[in-house]
C-alpha cells in the first residue's frame, strides 16, 4: 500500500523542528527511524498532514554517563543502545532489550526516542525504562521538561506528550551492583512481545534484596508488578519466587487477541517473571529445569 | 539414445540467479508503457452485503481521475463469469462470479467499483471517494456452521451452501469395518492458508484499438490457458490475445493458477479506453482478493486388526470454497481424494467431499493442492492407531506399506506407478539415530523437566506428472493434462528449446538446458529456453501440481530424441552410409568402425540451415516438436521426520531436526531439488506452527497481514536434512516424477505427530494446526484434568 500523500520537512535544529511543528498544526507528526510510523502511514492508519524530519539533528544522538545516571538521545539507534558500554548494572537491561527488537534494519534504523513516543504497550523498551525507573525528557516551544516514565505512558499510543512537544531523550538510573534480565515470549523471532517481562534484580548473601518488574504487552500500557515486587523482597529460593511470581493474578486482566488468551497471558507472565528474576539475580541454584 | 549425462544429475549453477541475485529481475511491476493508466479496486468491507447504490462521480473529479465505474457499469463487458474449469458433478451449483460485483457483495474483498488513473497514487487516493451504500446482510464464514440447516446463504439463488458432494467407493467398506478389531476415528482441521508468493499479483493489458489485438501481461504460472479463458469471459476472438508471463515471475504456488478478476478487469478497461491498463496488488490487498488454500474439516476412520492392520477407510470432508469457485477450487479436494489411504494398504475406501460456500476469500489450488490435506489425515490417524493398538508410529508404518513393485493397487483406486517404501523409512530411522533418540526421550521423562521431546513421522506418497487427459476426462476437468516442448538448433550450432511450461520460480530454464544439452551433445550455455509468451510458445498447460519435469520435461527430451533422429538422416546423407551404420555419442555422429568419419550436431544443424545438400524427402532445418500426454501420474514418495522440543511450562515447540527422504525419481539438478524440498518443507511446517487465516463473525480478515498472519523466517527453522531414495517412475521414459510439493505434504503431519508424541507421556493425543503455544499448553492442561 501507498501512504496517503503527505508534506515533508527536515529540520536543522530542534527549535526548527519545534516551530514546524507548531506550524504544522494537529496532524503533524515529527519522524526519526520511520520505524513505527511508515509502516501505519503505510497502511493508511496513519495520515499525518507533515512530516517533520528530526533525524538529522545530532544533538538528539548519543549515550552519556551523568552521575549515577545515564542519559540517552532520543536518536540513539537500538543498535548503538545494544552496544552502549556505558549501560552498566541494572541500566544494562536497556542494551539486553535493544538487542532483541526487531531485526538487524529495524535494530539500525528504529530509534529509542521513536519507540517511547509511539507508546506501543507490545514494544519492548517502555516496559524497561518503566522497570527503572527513568525519566523521559520533553521539548516543547515553552520550554523542557521531564516526565517519570510511570507518567509518560497513559494508554496504548497515547503518552504523556503535548502537540507539538518533541522526546529528546531518556534519563535511566545506572543501579550499580543490579542485575537485569528481559524475557520476551513471540512467535516468530522479529514479532512483537506476547508478553515481554523485564527485571532488575538487587541479589545479595541473603536473596533478593530489592526487585523491580516491567510488563510488555499486559495492559494498554507497559505496567510494573508491584505486588510481584513486594512479594519476591528477602526470597531466595525458587519456589518462593514462582509463588511471588503468581502475584501477577492481582493485575488487571491482560487483553485477548489473536496470539494470546487474557489467561494465557496472565500463566505466561508468571512463567517469565520467574525466569527473569532467576536470571537476572545470577543465582544458578534458581534457574528454570 | 545414447545419451552421456553430463548435465543431468549435476548441480549446475541455475541459470536464473545471477540475474535476481544482482537485481536484474524482470518483474510486470516495472513495465510501463506509453500512456498507461492505473486501476484501484473498491473493495467490499463486508463479509455479505447488498449492493444499494455505487456513486463514483467524486472519484471521477479527483485529480488524474480517467474514469470510475461500478460492478453495473460494467455490466456488458463480459461474454462470461469469470471461469470455473472443474465442475467436479453434473449438480454442481456454480455461481455467477463477475470480476465487479454488480448486486451483491459477498466476502470482505469482493470487489464493487473500479477507479482508473494516470498514477497508481491518484487511482488508490480517488478510490477512497467512491460512496458505497451496502445493505448489509448476516455471513457465514465457517465451513461447519454454512452447512447448518439456519445458516445464512451465501447465495440467495441456492437452497443451501452446498456447491456439490463427491464421493468413491472401492471395495465392501461396511465389511472392512464389521471384522475390524478396532476402529479409530478421528476429526481434523486443515487451517486456511494464505500464499504468500514473493512478488504479489500484477496485470497490465494493452489493447490495439485499431485491430483488435490484446497483449496481456500477467503474473500468471497459465499464460496459456488464460489466453483461452481471457477470449471466452471478455468475448475476444482468441488469436487476438497475445499472453505473456513475464520471463521473472515471483512465485505462484497455486495462487497464480487461476483466472482473476484484475485480470479480465485491466483487459475490459484496456478495450472500453483504448489505453494501456495496470494493476499491482499490494500486500494486504492480495491477502483478501488472491485465493486462499485448505480450509476443510476432515473426519477419517480407519478399521484395523488388534496387530494393527490396516483393513478399510472412510473419509468425509467439509471443504470450504469461499464465496464462488475459482478455477480448479471444486477439484482440489478431488487431488487428495484417492490419497487418504496413503502409502497403506487395505481391502475397502471409501471417500465423501462436499464443497460449501462461506463468505470468505475463495480457495483453490495451494501448494500440494489437495494432497497435504490427505497426507495430514492417514499420517495422523495411523499413530492414533499405533497407539490404540500398542505398536511403534514406525512399525505400524512398515506393517501396512504397499508392496515394493511397479503399477501397485491401492486401496484409493489408482495404480501406483513404482512403490518402494521401506528404504526412504529406514533412511530416514538411521539418519535419526532412531534408537538413541528413543532412549534420549525416556531420561527427559524421568528427569520430569520441562523441556520434553518427541519425534513424528510422515511416510507420504503424492500424485503428480498431471496427468493423463483422459484420467482428467473422468474426473470432469475441463482441460487437457499434455504439455509441448519444440526443440530446433541455430545455425550456430546452439539450441533452441521451446516449452509450454511457464516457469515462475522452478528453474525450469536450467533443467531443461540440462536435459537438451545431454540429448543434442552441447555445451549447457548453448541452450536457450523459451517460454512463457503465447506468441512465442503456442501450446502449452503450463506449471502446476508439480508436473513440469514429468510432463513438458518429457516433451523436451522426447523434442530432442525427433532432433537426433532428423540429424542421423542428415549425417548419414552427408557421410555417404546408412543411418544404422551410424553410432550417435555426445553429440557427434559416427560410422560404425571408422571413428573419424563424424559429423557433430554444430556441424549438422549449419548444413540443415545451408539446406545445400539434404537427404531426399527431407526439410530445411534441424527442429521439432512432441507433445506428450502422460499414460498414468507419477506418484513421488518419502519419510519425513520432526524432532521437536517442547517447553511444557509455555507451550512452545522447538523444531530441532528435521529428516526429509524423498523419492521423485531419478534426480535431473540436485540443488533445485533440494530447494524444492527446503521451500516445502518450510511451508509445511509453516502450516504446523505457524500460519492460519481467521475471520471475524461479520467476514472480516482478521489476519489481514504478515503482523498477524505468521508467515515463518529462517530464524524459525533448524536446518534441514535432506536425503533421497531413487525409484524411477515407469511413467515416462525419463523415470522423473516431480518434486514441487513433496515438502509441503509430507512435513505438517510429521511435526503435529512430534509434539504429540512429546507429550503423550501426559495424556494428550491431539493438538490442532497450527500448533500455537497457547494450544500446546491448553492441551497440556486438558490432559491433566485442568481447565482447557
Amino acid at each position: 500500500m501507498i501512504p496517503a500523500s503527505f508534506d515533508y520537512e527536515r529540520a536543522s535544529s530542534l527549535d526548527e523542528a519545534l516551530n514546524m511543528l507548531a506550524a504544522g498544526g494537529e496532524d503533524a507528526r515529527p519522524l526519526a527511524g520511520g520505524h513505527s510510523l511508515l509502516p501505519l502511514m503505510r497502511l493508511r492508519l496513519a495520515r499525518p498532514s507533515l512530516l517533520v524530519d528530526i533525524g538529522g539533528l545530532d544533538e538528539l544522538r548519543g549515550v552519556h554517563a551523568d552521575g549515577d545516571s545515564v542519559v540517552i538521545g532520543a536518536l540513539t539507534t537500538h543498535h548503538e543502545v545494544a552496544g552502549a558500554s556505558e549501560l552498566t548494572g541494572g541500566s544494562g537491561l536497556l542494551a539486553k532489550v535493544a538487542e532483541g527488537i526487531g531485526d538487524p534494519q529495524v535494530r539500525h534504523r528504529g530509534t529509542l526516542g521513536g519507540s517511547v513516543a509511539h507508546a506501543d504497550p507490545a514494544s519492548d523498551l517502555p516496559a524497561a525504562l518503566l522497570a527503572l525507573d527513568a525519566e523521559v525528557t520533553l521539548a516543547g516551544r515553552g520550554g523542557t521538561r521531564s516526565v517519570a516514565a510511570a507518567d509518560f505512558f497513559v494508554g496504548p499510543f497515547m503518552s504523556a506528550a503535548a502537540d507539538g512537544e518533541i522526546v529528546t531523550g531518556v534519563r535511566v538510573p545506572t543501579r550499580e551492583g543490579w542485575g537485569s534480565a528481559y524475557r520476551k515470549f513471540q512467535r516468530r523471532a522479529q514479532d512483537w512481545a506476547i508478553v515481554g517481562v523485564a527485571a532488575v534484580v538487587n541479589w545479595t548473601e541473603s536473596g533478593i534484596a530489592g526487585a523491580a518488574i516491567g510488563l510488555t504487552n499486559m495492559g494498554g500500557t507497559p505496567l510494573r508488578a508491584p505486588g510481584v515486587e513486594a512479594a519476591l523482597a528477602g526470597t531466595s529460593e525458587k519456589a518462593q519466587i514462582l509463588a511471588a511470581a503468581s502475584k501477577v493474578s492481582e493485575l488487571e486482566t491482560p487483553p485477548a487477541d489473536e496470539n494470546a488468551s487474557s489467561e494465557y497471558r496472565v500463566h505466561l507472565a508468571q512463567v517469565l517473571i520467574a525466569r527473569a528474576v532467576a536470571e537476572a539475580a545470577g543465582c544458578p541454584g534458581m534457574q528454570p529445569g | 539414445m545414447a545419451t552421456a549425462e553430463k548435465y543431468v544429475g549435476g548441480g549446475v549453477p541455475r541459470k536464473e540467479d545471477p540475474k535476481l541475485l544482482t537485481g536484474q529481475g524482470t518483474f510486470l511491476e516495472g513495465l510501463t508503457l506509453p500512456g498507461m493508466l492505473h486501476a484501484a479496486l473498491v473493495r467490499s468491507p463486508h463479509g455479505s452485503a447488498r449492493i444499494n447504490s455505487v456513486d463514483v462521480s467524486a472519484a471521477a473529479a479527483a485529480e488524474g481521475v480517467v474514469a470510475a465505474y461500478s460492478g453495473a457499469d460494467l455490466a456488458d463487458e463480459w461474454a462470461a463469469g469469470l471461469p470455473m474449469a472443474w465442475p467436479v458433478t453434473d449438480d454442481i451449483r456454480i455461481p455467477d462470479h463477475w470480476p465487479v460485483a454488480q448486486d451483491v457483495a459477498r466476502y470482505v474483498g469482493d470487489a464493487v467499483a473500479v477507479v482508473v488513473a494516470t498514477s497508481r497514487n491518484a487511482a488508490l487516493d480517488a478510490a477512497e471517494l467512491v460512496e458505497v451504500e451496502y445493505e448489509v446482510l448476516e455471513a457465514v464464514v465457517d465451513v461447519e456452521a454454512a452447512l447448518a440447516d439456519d445458516a445464512p446463504r451465501v447465495h440467495e439463488s441456492f437452497d443451501d451452501n452446498k456447491s456439490y458432494t463427491w464421493a468413491l467407493t472401492n471395495g465392501d467398506v461396511d465389511a472392512a469395518f464389521a471384522k475390524a478389531d478396532v476402529v479409530v476415528s478421528e476429526r481434523y482441521t486443515q487451517p486456511r492458508l494464505i500464499p504468500n508468493a514473493m512478488e504479489p499479483r500484477a496485470v497490465v493489458a494493452q489493447s490495439v484499438p485499431s485491430t483488435g489485438d490484446f497483449t496481456v501481461w500477467s503474473t500468471t504460472q497459465i499464460p496459456h490457458v488464460a489466453k483461452v479463458l481471457f477470449a471466452l469471459t471478455l468475448g475476444i476472438p482468441e488469436g487476438q490475445i497475445r499472453v505473456i508471463a513475464p520471463s521473472d515471475v515471483g512465485g505462484g504456488f497455486g495462487s497464480k493458477l487461476n483466472v482473476y478478476a484484475e485480470e479480465a478487469l485491466c483487459i475490459a478497461l484496456a478495450r472500453r479506453l483504448g489505453k494501456p491498463v495496470k494493476w499491482v496488488a499490494g500486500r494486504s490487498e492480495g491477502y483478501l482478493a488472491t485465493i486462499h488454500g485448505r480450509d476443510q474439516v476432515q473426519k477419517i476412520e480407519i478399521a484395523a486388526t488388534s496387530d494393527g492392520d490396516i483393513l478399510g477407510y472412510r473419509v468425509n470432508i467439509a471443504a470450504a470454497m469461499g464465496a464462488y469457485l475459482q478455477l480448479v477450487a471444486p477439484g482440489v479436494p478431488l487431488l487428495g481424494a484417492f490419497l487418504y489411504c496413503g502409502c497403506y494398504g487395505g481391502e475397502a475406501y471409501h471417500f465423501e467431499c462436499t464443497g460449501v460456500f462461506t463468505n470468505t476469500t475463495p480457495t483453490d489450488a495451494y501448494r500440494g493442492a489437495g494432497r497435504p490435506e490427505a497426507t495430514y489425515a492417514i499420517e495422523r490417524a495411523i499413530d492414533a492407531l499405533a497407539r490404540e493398538v500398542g505398536v511403534d508410529a514406525a512399525e505400524i508404518r512398515r506393517r501396512n506399506f504397499l508392496p515394493a513393485g511397479d503399477m501397485v493397487q491401492s486401496p484409493g483406486g489408482l495404480a501406483f506407478d513404482s512403490a518402494d517404501y521401506e528404504p526412504a523409512l529406514d533412511r530416514a530411522l538411521e539418519l535419526l539415530d532412531y534408537d538413541g533418540f528413543r532412549s534420549d526421550q525416556a531420561e527427559r521423562r524421568e528427569g520430569g523437566g520441562g523441556k520434553q521431546i518427541g519425534v513424528g513421522f510422515s511416510s507420504y506418497v503424492e500424485i503428480c506428472g498431471l496427468a493423463p487427459s483422459q484420467v482428467l476426462a473422468s474426473l470432469k476437468y475441463a482441460a487437457g493434462g499434455w504439455d509441448a516442448a519444440t526443440v530446433r538448433m541455430l545455425p550456430t550450432g546452439k539450441a533452441e528449446v521451446v516449452t509450454g511450461s511457464s516457469p515462475h520460480g522452478q528453474g525450469h530454464v536450467t533443467s531443461w538446458s540440462q536435459i537438451a544439452a545431454d540429448a543434442l551433445g552441447i555445451p549447457y550455455e548453448d541452450v536457450t529456453v523459451l517460454h512463457g509468451d503465447t506468441h512465442v510458445a503456442p501450446h502449452g498447460m503450463n506449471t502446476y501440481g508439480s508436473r513440469s519435469l514429468a510432463v513438458a520435461g518429457v516433451a523436451v527430451h522426447n523434442a530432442c530424441d525427433r532432433v537426433v533422429d532428423k540429424a542421423r538422416g542428415l549425417a548419414a546423407h552427408l557421410l555417404e552410409v546408412a543411418p544404422e551404420d551410424l553410432e550417435y555419442e555426445a553429440g557427434t555422429f559416427s560410422v560404425k568402425g571408422v571413428p573419424d568419419r563424424t559429423k557433430s550436431m554444430p556441424e549438422l544443424a549449419f548444413a540443415a540451415w545451408t539446406a545445400h545438400s539434404l537427404p531426399e524427402d527431407s526439410e530445411p532445418g534441424l527442429e521439432a516438436s512432441c507433445v506428450y500426454d502422460p499414460p498414468n501420474f507419477t506418484f513421488p514418495f518419502g519419510t519425513h521426520v520432526a524432532v521437536v522440543e517442547v517447553d511444557t511450562e509455555t507451550g512452545a515447540v522447538d523444531l530441532v531436526r528435521y529428516i526429509a527422504v524423498d523419492d521423485c525419481g531419478p534426480v535431473i539438478n540436485p540443488v533445485i531439488v533440494d530447494g524444492q524440498v527446503h521451500g516445502g518443507v518450510a511451508q509445511g511446517i509453516a502450516a504446523a506452527l505457524y500460519e492460519e487465516a481467521t475471520y471475524a463473525e461479520d467476514g472480516t480478515l482478521e489476519t489481514s497481514s504478515m503482523v498477524n498472519y505468521l508467515v515463518p523466517s529462517a530464524a524459525e527453522f533448524p536446518s534441514f536434512e535432506t536425503d533421497r531414495t531413487v525409484t524411477p517412475s515407469t511413467s515416462n521414459p525419463m523415470g522423473v516424477k516431480g518434486i514441487g510439493e513433496a515438502g509441503t505434504i509430507g512435513s505438517a503431519p510429521a511435526v503435529i505427530n512430534a509434539i504429540v508424541d512429546a507429550l503423550s507421556h501426559l495424556g494428550v493425543t491431539d493438538v490442532p494446526m497450527p500448533a500455537s503455544p497457547e494450544r500446546v499448553w491448553r492441551a497440556i492442561q486438558a490432559a491433566q484434568g485442568g481447565e482447557a
